[in-house]
């Protein structure tokens, strides 16, 4: 492997180099040369921002296939909350279960059953005061990834528990031992991702040394399969299914944003969406603002994961389709019962094992004066640029162009109106070479006036 | 000789108006250095420190004088953010640097700021701080914080 894996990924024959994406990426991590445009491996954060971009479907995320179940004598998927939100009326979540049974899972784990341990356990923390306020959701990756990078001195408030994810497999798995005698490694556990961080996130996980998950398939590859069966099933009544719906409205509506301060329930929450949004709001937290909430809620999709680039409808469709279905089945007892939770909590059995650390990539060179130098030249270079921020260069703003002509991977004349200048400049140039005569030669015009 | 002696101190200077009730230019120039400090490789907590002495000084000038200037200095010993405001000047320093006394006006409470805390935020995130100050002229806020002192 790799020193960095990424899901998101240019399609190289689709992609024309429109600069469509460059400006969208919060990150700047895209440029685009010789009408390509590539990722910077080092700085991409997996948000998706550029898939939603690119007008021709160039930017695509790699996630596992239904093949990876055959590496497994017992496959479990876990579908993310948000996937219930891909089902028009649909009455009850169980015709979905069901559905990944009949296309090739032997069991199924909610991830929405899982978020509800993770929203306790947050909340138990925040509680005895265990992180430093204010904390932090950790359940998206691609906010945590920008956090390493642009806000790494905030990484000590993210809340040290695993994500719904991870925590839903190492349920599923060690249920299915007891269930079925089989052996840990038999056991494949997938989740059904709506996101292209989660699949970088089960390769590299940040908060624990390796993840229980097995698999990511993105919700767009097993869509239609699942849909014929939904179709087929939907109009059972719950009362004819094998249960395996467990999960709450609590938990059901971590789909999106919200859901989760909602069940974290401690104190004053903010819940944010959209990467954009996010980096705004972090750089407020930076500067010692808003100092009275006592929980953040932020995810890089806007509406939260019922608006990822991997899921099939729109994110307010989606939004009021899961709000529905928690009406007509998010009533029921909770799975875990209060102690069994607390028991959780007390052996610290979800809790992160690694530190989140942070990522030093933005900087112009590793000897300060060195790093002050190329900055100097940087404003320089940059106060010289038109400043339209245009793109056509390939990188997302002039800005950036000048870094990158102090980095040396771009040029001055990349900039087209630079370009336009300097062929004014020697056109001017031309012209007047081309009016001095060579003493040899008599200049016809002053004869003419000597006449 | 005296080329010899004379040795060039790579240093980068930013600098920002700031015009009365400008409420904005505090976030975005304390953004702006920020990008800049983390692009020079400085360590995070001292980025976060100087962020909120931009802030807190930039927006003392907003909120009290009639305009000014933010300046901050970064070579590789020291970051120096100086404000130089033409305004109403402290009239007790002293009081001035405990926290909670504000002299801000109603309107600027109501924004939810001039909570007290401006001074003594920036007292506690600088390793020196010089402020002068003449009523019915104006302020001068010196602060610096050195980047080797841990080592």
């Amino acid at each position: 492997m790799t020193e960095y894996f990424h899901s998101v990924r240019l399609d190289f024959e689709k992609c024309k180099g429109c600069t469509n994406c460059i400006k969208r990426c919060p990150i700047e991590a895209i440029r685009v040369h010789e009408g390509k445009a590539t990722i910077m491996q080092e700085r991409c954060i997996d948000c998706g921002e550029c898939i939603r971009a690119c007008p021709n479907h160039a930017k695509i995320s790699v996630t596992d296939t239904l093949d990876i179940l055959n590496d497994y004598k017992y496959k479990i998927a876990l579908p993310a909350p948000s996937f219930f939100a891909q089902f028009k009326e649909i009455e009850n979540a169980e015709c979905v279960l069901h559905a990944l049974l009949n296309i090739g899972f032997d069991d199924v784990f909610e991830v929405a059953l899982a978020a509800e341990v993770v929203g306790f356990l947050i909340h138990q923390y925040i509680q005895e005061n265990r992180t430093k306020k204010p904390v932090f959701s950790s359940a998206c990756p691609a906010v945590l990834r920008l956090m390493q990078i642009k806000f790494p001195d905030l990484l000590e408030h993210v809340a040290p528990v695993l994500t719904p994810m991870e925590v839903a497999a190492r349920m599923a798995k060690e249920e299915a031992v007891k269930k079925t005698g089989l052996s840990y490694e038999d056991i494949g556990a997938f989740f059904i991702s709506p996101c292209p961080a989660k699949v970088t996130e089960m390769r590299n996980p940040m908060n624990t040394k390796h993840s229980a998950v097995n698999g990511v398939i993105g919700v767009s590859l097993i869509y239609k399969d699942v849909i014929k069966q939904v179709i087929a099933i939907k109009t059972k009544q719950p009362e004819d299914y094998e249960k395996l719906h467990k999960a709450t409205g609590l938990g059901m509506a971590w789909g999106y944003v919200t859901g989760e301060s909602k069940n974290v329930d401690m104190g004053k929450a903010l819940a944010v969406s959209g990467i954009h949004n996010v980096i705004s709001l972090l750089e407020e937290i930076e500067r010692g603002e808003l100092k009275d909430v006592d929980f953040f809620e932020l995810q890089a999709c806007t509406g939260g994961c019922v608006g990822g680039p991997l899921n099939i409808h729109n994110l307010f469709v989606g939004r009021v389709r899961l709000r529905e279905l928690i009406k007509k089945c998010g009533i029921q007892a909770p799975y875990f019962t209060e102690k069994q939770l607390i028991d959780l909590y007390k052996t610290g059995h979800f809790e992160a094992t690694e530190p989140i650390r942070p990522k030093t990539i933005m900087h112009l060179d590793e000897d300060m004066s060195k790093a002050i130098l190329k900055l100097e030249q940087v404003d320089k270079i940059a106060g010289e640029l038109p400043g339209l921020d245009c793109g056509a260069c390939g990188s997302p703003n002039c800005r950036a162009l000048a870094e990158d002509i102090v980095r040396g991977v771009a040029f001055e004349t990349d900039c087209v109106i630079k370009l336009r200048e300097k062929v004014k400049t020697l056109a001017e140039e031309i012209l007047d070479l081309a009016r001095i005569v060579p003493p040899s030669m008599a200049d016809s015009s002053k004869k003419t006036e000597e006449k | 000789m005296l080329n010899n002696s004379f040795r060039f101190t790579p240093h980068i200077t930013l600098e920002f108006k700031i015009e009365e009730k400008d409420f904005f230019i505090a976030g975005e120039s304390a953004s702006r250095v920020k990008k800049t400090l983390q692009q020079l490789g400085i360590k995070q907590d001292i980025i976060k420190k100087t962020a909120i002495i931009i802030y807190e000084a930039a927006m003392n000038v907003a909120i009290h004088a009639i305009h000014g200037v933010l300046k901050v200095y970064v070579d590789p010993e020291v970051i120096s953010v100086i404000t130089e405001d033409v305004g109403p000047g402290i009239e007790n320093l002293e009081l001035a640097m405990k926290e909670g006394y504000s002299t801000a006006p109603q309107e600027i409470l109501e924004m939810g700021f001039g909570a007290g805390m401006g001074l003594p935020n920036i007292k506690q995130c600088s390793d020196e701080l010089v402020i002068d100050t003449k009523v019915g002229e104006g302020t001068t806020l010196k602060a610096k914080i050195y980047l080797n002192k841990n080592q």
